[in-house]
């Protein structure tokens, strides 16, 4: 039973109007890993979040959380996840405290042990503080922390984080993203699904990629960045007007016809070893003038872009569409 | 069945405690009748002709029902609320029993439309409405008061869950509930209609009930009106019940 995937997605369709939001996704996470689900607006990733959550039924296919199928066995999924999101949904009248003992009762739990983990969360999330003020008045970053506390009260071994940090600024990103570390040490499976590279390479054991509602690409952040064939070199020059005879003299270090944009040219080398002379030495022979040279690995951002041809926060005119028909079909 | 009703609660437990937290709201369902009561006792009062009865004690009854209808829109704001803030989805993704979030929105209506009552009562008593039959009456007639109110905020649980925003709501709400207790016995006598008005007023549920309720409580003919307002109102809530339960479903997406 351990060894049973904690999620399991297989051939998903689900249609808002024209729009495939999600169309034939196939997912599996292991138990106690985050398993990234990375997209850009639109992609699908929320839709797939609410399937599996049992808020919305796909149209084709089959998923199963905890190995309970999310449609036939929908009440008993519910028992086995917690969900907490981008929109934050807590009850803006309610305390903190309120809010997490109303959801621990609504668990199945009677009020005295509800409202003790209640207490237990908000010391946890250090909200304690803030235990008896109505939610309204906490700031993003808090309100984010009790929609996370909130998903957590029973524990369950699955949890679905739907842009956990989407709209935060910068400190209060790096403050969840250590709440989210601590949980799934904890041995909870997550699913986390994020527009932000950095979030999914920091946080996910796993990443799969998702566009226009299909699964592009799954596995570990390095084997998706070892994808795009090891390090690259990255050459700023002095003057653009440069940028053609450089690509032509480092053209012969690569299999791959080097990429320039303005001042700057990216080599995918061969082999990182004496790279960095053997460029410097080419371009000097050439005369060229070097601001800066560097070598790097592929960055998510990269994969993103050899994967999808554009850029994970591009928001492209379907992508909008999408995003549109999801917010509408939440707010019908 | 026990889940759904300590669900149910624990929901209208959480709207009690809402609105504790909205004056505004709370300023709403309290000191506005009360400005309306005064506003037809003294305004327009003394211009309406009631025979047999004074006109405090023939308002009280009407303004008291009207007043009831005004007591839904708590649910359907506050379910429109819970939609747009993903709050409904938190609740859909809960163990809980399917039909508590409904249910709680309207029982917890019931704990306001008391408040009301009272509150219109008092005032009512206080400018001079008497009650003209027995302890019994008085009481059943709010007991109808309080299943007709009940009935209603099925209809705006309904509307609260169509409606796109907070503003939409108020204004299907006001088309919807303005004509239906303007024309109806509520505040004049309905034979001082036109044609046209008055056959609406007859058949318009609102008349119905706030006539049952001035047979309850002023010793109105009685015309089987407390028999047809409950008919009404357990007809309002199985039809409307079922219309918001179906859309929260749908919203649901099945």
């Amino acid at each position: 039973m351990s060894s049973r995937p904690a999620i399991e997605v297989e051939g998903i369709v689900k249609r808002f109007g024209d729009v495939r939001a999600l169309d034939g996704v196939d997912l599996v996470a292991e138990p106690g890993k985050v398993l990234g689900l990375l997209g850009p607006n639109g992609a699908g990733k929320t839709t797939l979040v609410r399937v599996l959550a049992t808020l919305i039924e796909p149209d084709r296919g089959t998923a199963r959380v905890t190995g309970l199928d999310v449609v036939t066995e929908a009440a008993r999924v519910r028992e086995r996840i917690g969900l907490a999101g981008q929109y934050a949904a807590v009850d803006e009248n309610l305390t903190g405290l309120e809010n997490l003992t109303m959801v621990g009762r609504l668990y199945g739990a009677e009020r005295a042990p509800a409202k003790r983990r209640a207490r237990e969360l908000l010391e946890r999330f250090e909200l304690s503080d803030a235990a008896d003020r109505p939610a309204k008045t906490y700031s993003g970053g808090m309100r984010r922390r009790l929609d996370l506390a909130a998903a957590l009260v029973a524990e369950p071994p699955v949890l679905f984080l739907d842009e956990p940090t989407t709209g935060l600024d910068p400190r209060s990103r790096l403050g969840l993203w250590g709440v989210i570390e601590g949980l799934v040490a904890g041995g909870t499976t997550a699913l986390l699904t994020t527009q932000y590279l950095d979030e999914a390479d920091r946080l996910a054991d796993e990443i799969a990629v998702i566009d226009h509602g299909r699964l592009i690409a799954q596995g570990t952040s390095n084997e998706l960045k070892d994808r795009l064939g090891g390090e690259r070199l990255e050459v700023r020059l002095e003057s653009a007007a440069d940028a053609v005879r450089s690509i032509e003299v480092l053209a012969p270090m690569s299999d791959e016809p080097p990429q320039h944009a303005g001042h700057d040219v990216t080599v995918a080398v061969r082999d990182t070893h004496g790279v960095i002379v053997e460029a410097v030495r080419r371009l000097s022979d050439a005369g060229i003038e070097v601001e800066d040279l560097a070598l790097r690995r592929p960055t998510l951002d990269d994969v993103f872009l050899a994967l999808t041809g554009h850029v994970a926060s591009d928001e492209d005119e379907a992508g909008g569409e999408a995003q549109e028909l999801e917010t509408r079909e939440r707010a019908a | 069945m026990r889940r759904l009703a300590t669900d149910t609660l624990i929901i209208a437990e959480r709207n009690v405690v809402r609105l504790t937290r909205t004056p505004e709201l709370l300023i709403g369902f309290t000191i506005q009748p009360i400005m309306f009561v005064l506003l037809f006792r003294y305004v327009f009062g003394g211009a309406i002709s009631t025979p047999g009865y004074t006109y405090v004690d023939f308002l009280i009854p009407g303004i008291i029902v009207q007043n009831t209808a005004f007591g839904g829109f708590a649910t359907a704001l506050g379910l429109n609320e819970d939609v747009r803030k993903g709050l409904i989805d938190r609740f859909r993704s809960l163990p809980m029993a399917r039909g508590a979030v409904l249910g709680g929105r309207t029982l917890s209506d019931v704990a306001l439309n008391a408040l009301s009552i009272t509150i219109l009562l008092i005032t009512g008593v206080i400018i001079g409405f008497t009650f003209h039959t027995s302890f019994g009456d008085a009481v059943a007639g709010i007991a109808l008061l309080i299943l007709f109110g009940y009935a209603f905020s099925w209809v705006l649980a309904f509307i609260g869950l169509v409606a796109k925003s907070s503003e939409t709501v108020n204004s299907i709400g006001f088309i919807i509930v303005f004509p239906l207790t303007f024309i109806s016995s509520a505040f004049v006598p309905v034979a001082s209609m036109p044609d046209g008005l008055r056959q609406f007023a007859e058949v318009n549920p609102f008349t119905i009930v706030v006539d049952a309720i001035r047979h309850l409580w002023i010793g109105a003919p009685s015309n089987n009106d407390v028999l047809w307002a409950v008919v009404w109102s357990v007809g309002i809530i199985a039809a409307f019940s079922v219309l918001a339960v179906g859309r929260y479903r749908r919203a649901a997406g099945g």
